[in-house]
């Protein structure tokens, strides 16, 4: 048991002076998704059905694949983000940490396995 | 790790139901949250029949008849009844607000009032507000100034003033910072709606000189950036207030100096 004021138990450990960065990057990864996610759709709508040669050869143009990569890794920013903040939520102490960590590396290995499949076709 | 279910020893169980006032024909059914730290009995829902012809309007013309006339045991926090002091916050029918401007026909049904939620409870209706009331008085909610103080008073335009208008007006009631999930589970971290909306009220003071001071004191993960914009919190204020855009305009504030 601790005995602390009410004013030290609400100040805590002071600010962290940072948050701000996480905040303006989940702002500028949304704006670009609204952007790619549709870019994205479209062209793999336009993939979708096709023969195995014909996607290949689509996914070699340069359009698709530089849209494809930029999803994928655009969209694991934002995935890194938006998860960390969930798990600060709602998990707390050492699994949080834990958790925050194994989130990180999936999410980078996510998007290092989408771009190296696009790059692998377009290449 | 968040709760979602109650510890044993907090569970609600079924209470008292409290004899019918004789006579009466227009009666009204009151479900109320009760707890007595003394007893070491669990919550329990007591229920109440208040004549309606002969009680007031709103809901804390009905819990004081209570408390007069059926049951003198019931505890609750009330002053000025007319929605200025904040003391008489509390769940009534699901929305967090205060029982002296809350009509009891804009309720349906049977009239539910559980205390403030996720806070402990002192006793029935009464919610411990301490650590509350400490992170409003973390945010400085004064003015804060490093020139001379002038002869006279602080100058402001009027302009400037109507910025303070839908800040000033907040009567501390906790009615938003408990609404808010946010607060529910890092309240111990998260300063709430309530604070921050303070906090606003003095950074867009135009006579207060420590704006700096007072945004580096809220940019952190927590005390600032555990708001998702869920908006309970200007759902549910009493007083119409919008502590969400006031939390929106402090994260606009940061970027701002930042990028």
């Amino acid at each position: 048991m601790n005995i602390l004021t009410a004013r030290k138990r609400a100040q805590g450990l002071g600010s962290a002076k940072s948050g701000t960065e996480h905040h303006w990057s989940m702002i500028v990864t949304s704006v670009g998704l609204i952007v790619l996610i549709p870019a994205f759709v479209f062209t793999f709508g336009q993939a979708l059905g096709g023969t195995h040669e014909e996607v290949i050869a689509y996914y070699q143009r340069p359009f698709p694949a530089i849209v494809a990569i930029l999803t994928f890794l655009v969209g694991f920013i934002h995935f890194r983000g938006g998860v960390q903040t969930m798990i600060e939520d709602y998990v707390h102490g050492l699994l949080e940490k834990v958790l925050i960590v194994a989130m990180i590396c999936l999410s980078y290995a996510a998007a290092a396995t989408g771009v190296f499949a696009v790059a692998k076709i377009a290449l | 790790m968040v709760q979602f279910t109650l510890p044993k020893n907090s569970k609600i169980r079924t209470g008292k139901t409290w004899p019918k006032p004789e006579g009466a024909t227009n009666l009204r059914k009151f479900q109320i949250y009760r707890w007595n730290p003394d007893d070491g009995e669990n919550p329990r829902v007591d229920t109440y029949w208040v004549d309606m012809d002969s009680c007031g309007p709103m809901v804390l013309d009905a819990i004081i008849k209570i408390k007069n006339e059926i049951d003198p045991t019931l505890t609750f926090r009330r002053s000025c009844r007319e929605g200025i002091c904040g003391s008489c916050a509390m769940n009534i029918d699901g929305i967090n607000t205060l029982a002296c401007i809350y009509g009891m026909d804009e309720i349906k049904g049977d009239v539910k009032i559980y205390p403030l939620p996720h806070m402990p409870v002192v006793k029935d209706l009464i919610p411990d507000l301490t650590h509350f009331y400490a992170q409003h008085e973390a945010v400085m909610p004064w003015l804060e100034t490093k020139t001379n103080t002038p002869a006279k008073e602080w100058r402001q335009s009027v302009e400037d003033r109507e910025k303070l208008d839908g800040l000033y007006e907040c009567v501390m009631c906790a009615c938003c910072s408990t609404a808010c999930p946010s607060y529910w589970w890092n309240g111990d971290k998260y300063l709430g709606p309530a604070a921050l909306l303070h906090a606003y009220r003095w950074i867009i003071d135009s006579r207060d000189e420590a704006t700096g001071e007072r945004l580096d004191d809220l940019e952190d993960p927590f005390k600032l950036y555990r708001c998702h914009t869920i908006m309970n919190c200007a759902k549910t204020c009493p007083k119409g207030l919008n502590p969400a855009k006031a939390i929106a305009n402090i994260k606009k504030m940061m970027v701002e100096r930042a990028v």
